[in-house]
Parts: structure tokens; sequence; C-alpha cells
């Protein structure tokens, strides 16, 4: 991969990755998320890939290893589009018929259809499964678009885009103002306003400060952050990105839990990628702007998911919160000017796209 | 323990006390625990007095200061195991194995660990055996687990998760 060096470099990159991803006349995608890898996903998608090789199908269908679908205790789970097939509690003996038939023929394997209880009836597609249908999945829709690990990916689903726009034509205050008007909130259990928070950091007095994802989740149950990090860690980044443009930040960083390997591998890929094309680091896209993003592990701790707390175990100390009388966004990490943010999400991409 | 592997993991962030959990959690993943000579050599290496290394290392969950068993089981104990009866697995493995939550076994097979939550939930609950997950637990598969891994001294390490 080479630098681009600048918007219009990003631009062709996209096209020339979406023609060669419409080579492709189907794609399998299957769900690499913690629940299906319990559910032995990685056997599915090793014979997967296995069968693809051996019917000589690799140059046609696309094999896509995603985050998290959400329907965990339904997986292994798989999608076959065009069509939205889904197939659940896949098994890798099922690969062979699922290639042959579905993939060479067309036809549907109905065992591996899902039964909805309440109906007791086969349902084909996944938009027809109540627990999809009753969901507004504005952010984890995302993670079945994107190989968590290929910011190829993500960049041929549009991705970075909202970042080039707002370097080249919304001023970090007007981005504050656009964020404001959005309405978006912190993911964390306060809601703080976003643009709030960015507007007290942007006019905190220094010249050095921090953003901060905080995806130090500990609450059992709550995979919000965990979903977003292991699906489309790229997607963070670029919200990242915007929010150190907006309050001036040149430094981030990822503070995720280590109870969560996949999410702690995938963050690090992502940030390799983005350095290896010039999406972090210096001169961003040839623009003036500068951010690198490092990653800090925690240490199992759940008050560091406190924000004071949080930045003491990212200075690599005891994670005990200190008194809050002066704001993180004031007097935060190092005694600097810090965003701590919970993940940011879809919206703020709408007002600006 | 190689002083090598140590000298790789500290070198490029000598004095960089900001370093300290991540030099102490790439070196528990590569011994399994953190000694005292470690922590000493950790303490010198970025400019952390030893009793901050010592704070630090027993603070955090994730860091042990005693070695693990051959075999580690790791039980969920977050909320939807609890409900699901993690409790039950995890008397299960302690009396099975005679040993408390963080002990290790005499003949140094298997030690027995508990977290909040590895984020497994609806396949709860979940047990983990060196990395790899197994869901939907019950005492009586734990027990069977236990047995088979007591009978093969020489781990077959099946680790689906850790790839």
């Amino acid at each position: 991969m080479s630098r681009l060096n600048s918007y219009r470099e990003l631009d062709h990159l996209r096209e020339q990755l979406r023609e060669q991803y419409a080579k492709f006349t189907s794609t399998i995608i299957l769900c690499g998320g913690p629940g299906c890898h319990a559910s032995r996903s990685q056997a599915v998608i090793d014979s997967i890939r296995r069968e693809l090789s051996a019917q000589r199908l690799t140059s046609k269908v696309r094999l896509l290893v995603t985050g998290c679908h959400g329907f965990c205790e339904e997986g292994p789970l798989m999608i076959i589009e065009p069509g939205n097939l889904f197939y659940c509690r896949i098994s890798p003996d099922d690969a062979f018929e699922i290639v042959s038939q579905t993939i060479v023929k067309g036809e549907v394997v109905e065992r591996l259809l899902y039964t909805d209880p309440a109906l007791c009836e086969k349902l084909r597609t996944e938009v027809e499964i109540p627990f999809y249908r009753l969901q507004d999945r504005d952010i984890l829709s995302q993670n079945r678009l994107v190989d968590s690990c290929s910011i190829h990916d993500y960049i041929a689903a549009g991705g970075y885009t909202a970042l080039a726009k707002v370097l080249q034509h919304v001023a970090p205050l007007e981005v504050i103002k656009e964020i404001k008007a959005s309405g978006l909130r912190g993911r964390g259990g306060g809601g703080f306003p976003t643009g709030r928070k960015w507007s007290e950091c942007q006019e905190a007095p220094g010249d050095e400060k921090y953003v901060i994802c905080n995806a130090d989740e500990g609450d059992p149950g709550a995979y919000m952050d965990r979903g977003v990090l292991e699906g489309n860690p790229h997607l963070v980044l670029e919200g990242m990105m915007i929010g150190a443009w907006a309050v001036s930040a040149r430094k981030g960083y990822v503070y995720v839990r280590h109870e969560y390997p996949i999410a702690v591998k995938h963050t690090r890929i992502a940030v390799e990628q983005a350095r290896e094309l010039g999406l972090l680091g210096d001169n961003i896209l040839g623009s003036p702007f500068s951010f690198d993003v490092d990653i800090a592990r925690g240490g199992g701790a759940f008050v560091c998911g406190e924000s004071t707390a949080l930045m003491a175990s990212v200075e690599g100390k005891v994670g005990e919160p200190r008194p809050k009388d002066v704001h993180t966004v004031v007097d935060g990490l190092y005694h600097k000017p810090t965003v701590p943010t919970m993940l940011r999400h879809g919206p703020m991409f709408h007002p600006l796209s | 323990m190689p002083p090598q592997a140590l000298d790789q993991i500290v070198e490029g962030r000598r004095s960089q006390p900001n370093q300290l959990i991540e030099v102490l959690q790439d070196i528990q993943k590569e011994y399994g625990y953190l000694s005292k000579e470690t922590m000493q050599t950790v303490s010198q290496e970025l400019g952390v007095p030893l009793i901050e290394v010592y704070r630090v290392a027993s603070f955090y969950k994730a860091f042990r200061l005693k070695p693990s068993g051959k075999n580690v089981l790791t039980m969920c104990m977050g909320t939807a195991c609890h409900v699901r009866g993690a409790r039950l697995l995890l008397d299960q493995a302690t009396s099975q194995l005679g040993v408390k939550t963080g002990e290790v076994t005499p003949d140094g097979l298997f030690s027995v660990e508990h977290v909040n939550c590895l984020g497994a939930c609806a396949l709860g609950p979940i047990v983990a055996e060196n990395g790899s997950y197994h869901n939907l637990m019950t005492p009586a598969k734990l027990r069977k687990l236990i047995e088979t891994l007591s009978r093969q001294p020489k781990k077959d390490k099946q680790n689906v998760q850790a790839k």
C-alpha cells in the first residue's frame, strides 16, 4: 500500500477498489465475532475457503469475514449476497452443500435456514428475521459490509469520505456546530452532549490536546464498543480524527479492554494500515492536519471506564479516579485538555456527508 | 527465564513510565506471570519505583504474581453467565480440583480463575480453557473436560480463539 498524498488519490483508490469488487458475482459474508468464534466459526470459515478453492470459485466469489452480526445464539452465521440469504448454526461439514447448491446452482439449503419460533416457519432472508427487523442498526449494520482487517473494504464502502470532506471544507468550529446541531451524545451512561464536550475542549487553553476513545466497557452484556472496534475499527478511527480536527488535538488513544483480544488485534491492524496509507501521521491527505493514535490495553479493572481513572491508566498508573473539580476537557491526560469519548457513532457522518 | 525476551519487550520503551501497563501485559503473555525479578528489571528499565510497579501489578486483575497451572480454566462470572449457573461451574471446578480461585493444583496441571465478562453472553455460561471458549457449559461437561485434560498432561492445545 502506498501513501495517499491528496484527496484525489483517496477517491481514485476508492474507484479502483469498487471496480475490483464489482468483478465478484456473489459474496459470502461470515460472522467472525466472539460469539460465533465460541461456536467454532473458525472451522466453518476454513472449510468454506477450502471448498471455494476446490471448486475453483475464488475469483468469482468473495469471502468476507466480518465483525459481530449480533445474533450470537444462532451462530455461526452466514449471509449470501445478492439475495440476503441467511444461514445459521452452520457446521464445517455444510461447506460442500452451501457452495455447490447455493453458490453454483442458486438453490436454498432449507435445513440451514432460521426458523421463526413464533410462526414456526423458515425464513429465507436476514431482513425478515424479527431480531433484525425490529432494530435500527445505524452503526452495526455496517459491520457486514467490511472485512474488519481491511482498510480497502472500508474505503470502498465510502470510508474516510467524511474525513476528506471535513479537512477540505469544514473548519473546526463549523464541525462543532454541526455536531451540536446533530444532537449526538456520548455512548456512556451519562449521554453527555458531544458537541458541548468538544467545544469546551476546543476553548480550553494549551497547545497540546488529546482525544481518547473509551472502549473499556465493563458492564456484562454491553458490547456496543466491542462490536464496532472488532467489526469496523476504521469507523472509530475516522470519528476520532474528525474529533481531533475539531479540538486541534495531535494525539489520540484507544483504551480497550484486554479481555477483548480480537478488538485489540483489529484496532492494532487498523492503526497500522491507516498509518501506511498516510491517514494517520503527519499531513494527512496532504493537508496541514497531523494526528496519530496509540492503543492502550486495559488491565481488567472495571473502574477504568471512568474518565479520570482511565487517563491514569493510559499514563501507566493505578487506575484510581480523582476529583473532577476541574473537568478533564481542561485538565485531563498528563494534565492537558482531553476529550474522553465513548465511541462515536453514525449520525455524525450524516450531517456532514 | 531467558533475559533476551525481556530485553525485546522493553526495547523502545525504556525510560517511558507511561508504558508500564503495556510492558507488564507483554511480560505476562510471554512468561505467564510477573515474577519479583521481572518487576525489578521493569522498574529499572522504565524508571518507575518498584513499589509503583508492584502497585500497578497488584491493582489490575489481568496480572498474575504467581505462575499459573498448565491448564488455565477461566470462568466467566458476568451477569448473564451468573444467572445461567456460573456459580455451579466454579464450585464444580474448585471442588473437583481441590483449589480455590487463583490457586494452582499441587501437580501444577490446573489453575482456576474467574473474569467479569468474556463477551459471549448469548452462549453462556462460558468457560475458557487456555483461551479456547466452551459455550453452554454444564457442571457435567466441565467435569468431563477436567478429566480429559488431566489424562493428557501434554496438552493438545486446539486454540480456536487465539487465531
